[in-house]
């Protein structure tokens, strides 16, 4: 371990602590009262309540929840301490009961890691045979989960899929069969016709596009010539001559 | 020596982990594990007593060659054998609740220590110190865990009676003072 720093440092702002160095809240607070020297039986909650708040207030948020539940718990019984009681009245708990107990309950297994580390110490000055092989990685645990923590788990990957972009699909299938073939016939009584005898009086915008569909593929399939003067001119289509075979 | 004697202590020798009584009685059938304990201490009297740098312990209900203290420095100075990893506070919090409580379950654990224990306890399962034992009844059926003879190895313990009791600590667990209304 190394060389056992006060941790507890007083500046203009009070209490500056080093979280890292407590092992939770217990030890946290078990460094306040040996701190103050008071009696862990009759604990000056009020004071602890406020020191331990003090110490917590800048801590990382990784850490927070185990210290934040303690902080709650201070401030409940400094609350209940605060309410009138009964002269002789049997009936009232010590609200600091429970704490204290965990408290004292700690401060013994804190006691047994004294112990235990110095019997570890002890063994780590005798060698044995040769190096122990790494011991075989435990199988793994079988999976002990409740509905809570599966919906927490679920809510957790659902947050990570991004929103989707959503649009409405509609199906309305374009008639390219049907242009092509409606093409071809105009294209057998006429050399050259316009977009307009293509598509019809009053074309819908499907009309429209499978026509434009219809006319690329037949240009591409040398059936036509489309030709246009400039933007936004009258299309022109004219009947491809028939290429002589290579 | 007796020739039983002389076949423990190459055993010993040959073997990297404590052997228990029940797995050096398997080294000769006609031999009981009586026989085998009496074989044992005249071994470990003979290295005890003659002018020897290691000695044979008890250890993890088992036996086992160590190296004598006086001579771990040197050892240590020229790298010949790795001294075990140390365990964080952490670490030893969480064994020592589960050596005394045991069988228990994570939720004690943190309970008891008031932080999360989980990956406290599944890095000292990877280390071979603490295994499921059981699973508790009641919801969920959770996990409960115990220490492994490797956890008594590292501590030099030949079993968990070597452990303190808890009446001899210093802070025992007493109900708090009652409060005294004025």
């Amino acid at each position: 371990m190394s060389a056992p720093t006060n941790p507890v440092a007083q500046d203009s702002t009070g209490f500056i602590v080093e979280l890292e160095q407590f092992s939770g809240p217990l030890d946290l607070l078990l460094h306040l009262i040996r701190e103050d020297e008071v009696d862990i039986t009759d604990l000056p909650i009020a004071k602890i309540a406020d020191q331990f708040l003090a110490v917590i207030s800048d801590l990382g948020l990784n850490q927070a929840a185990d210290y934040l539940e303690m902080a709650a718990r201070l401030l409940r019984i400094k609350a209940q301490m605060l309410l009138p009681r009964h002269l002789g009245d049997d009936e009232w708990e010590d609200p600091r009961a429970e704490l204290v107990r965990r408290l004292l309950e700690y401060q013994q297994i804190r006691e047994l890691v004294e112990w235990l580390g110095a019997a570890a110490a002890r063994r780590a000055e005798q060698f044995g045979r040769g190096f122990s092989p790494e011991p075989p990685a435990a199988p793994p645990a079988p999976l002990v989960i409740d509905l809570n923590d599966l919906l927490a788990a679920a809510e957790r990957v659902i947050a990570l899929i991004p929103e989707p972009v959503l649009h409405r699909v509609v199906p309305r299938p374009l008639d390219v069969e049907g242009a092509i073939e409606r093409i071809q016939a105009l294209l057998a009584e006429r050399a050259v016709f316009g977009w307009g005898d293509v598509v019809g009086q009053r074309p819908t915008i499907v009309d429209v596009l499978s026509a434009f569909i219809a006319l690329l593929e037949l240009a591409k399939r040398g059936s036509l010539h489309v030709h246009q003067e400039g933007p936004f001119a009258p299309i022109q289509i004219r009947r491809e001559s028939p290429r002589a075979a290579d | 020596m007796s020739p039983l004697a002389q076949l423990i202590e190459a055993a010993l020798f040959a073997s990297a982990r404590p052997l228990t009584v029940e797995e050096l009685a398997t080294l000769d059938l006609q031999a009981g594990a009586a026989a085998v304990r009496g074989a044992l201490a005249e071994l470990r009297d003979a290295f005890a007593t003659g002018d020897h740098g290691v000695e044979l312990i008890e250890i993890a209900q088992g036996w086992q060659f160590l190296t004598r203290r006086e001579y771990a420095e040197a050892i240590d100075r020229a790298q010949f054998a790795l001294r075990p990893r140390r365990l964080s506070p952490a670490a030893l919090e969480t064994l020592a609740i589960i050596a005394y409580r045991q069988p228990v379950g994570r939720s004690e654990v943190d309970e008891i220590r008031g932080v999360d224990s989980g990956a406290v306890i599944e890095k000292l399962g990877e280390r071979g110190l603490v295994e499921i034992v059981t699973r508790g009844e009641g919801l969920g059926r959770p996990l409960l865990y115990g220490t492994t003879p490797q956890f008594l190895e590292i501590l030099g313990l030949k079993d968990l009676d070597e452990l303190p009791r808890l009446e001899e600590l210093s802070v025992a667990l007493r109900p708090p003072a009652p409060a005294e209304p004025e």
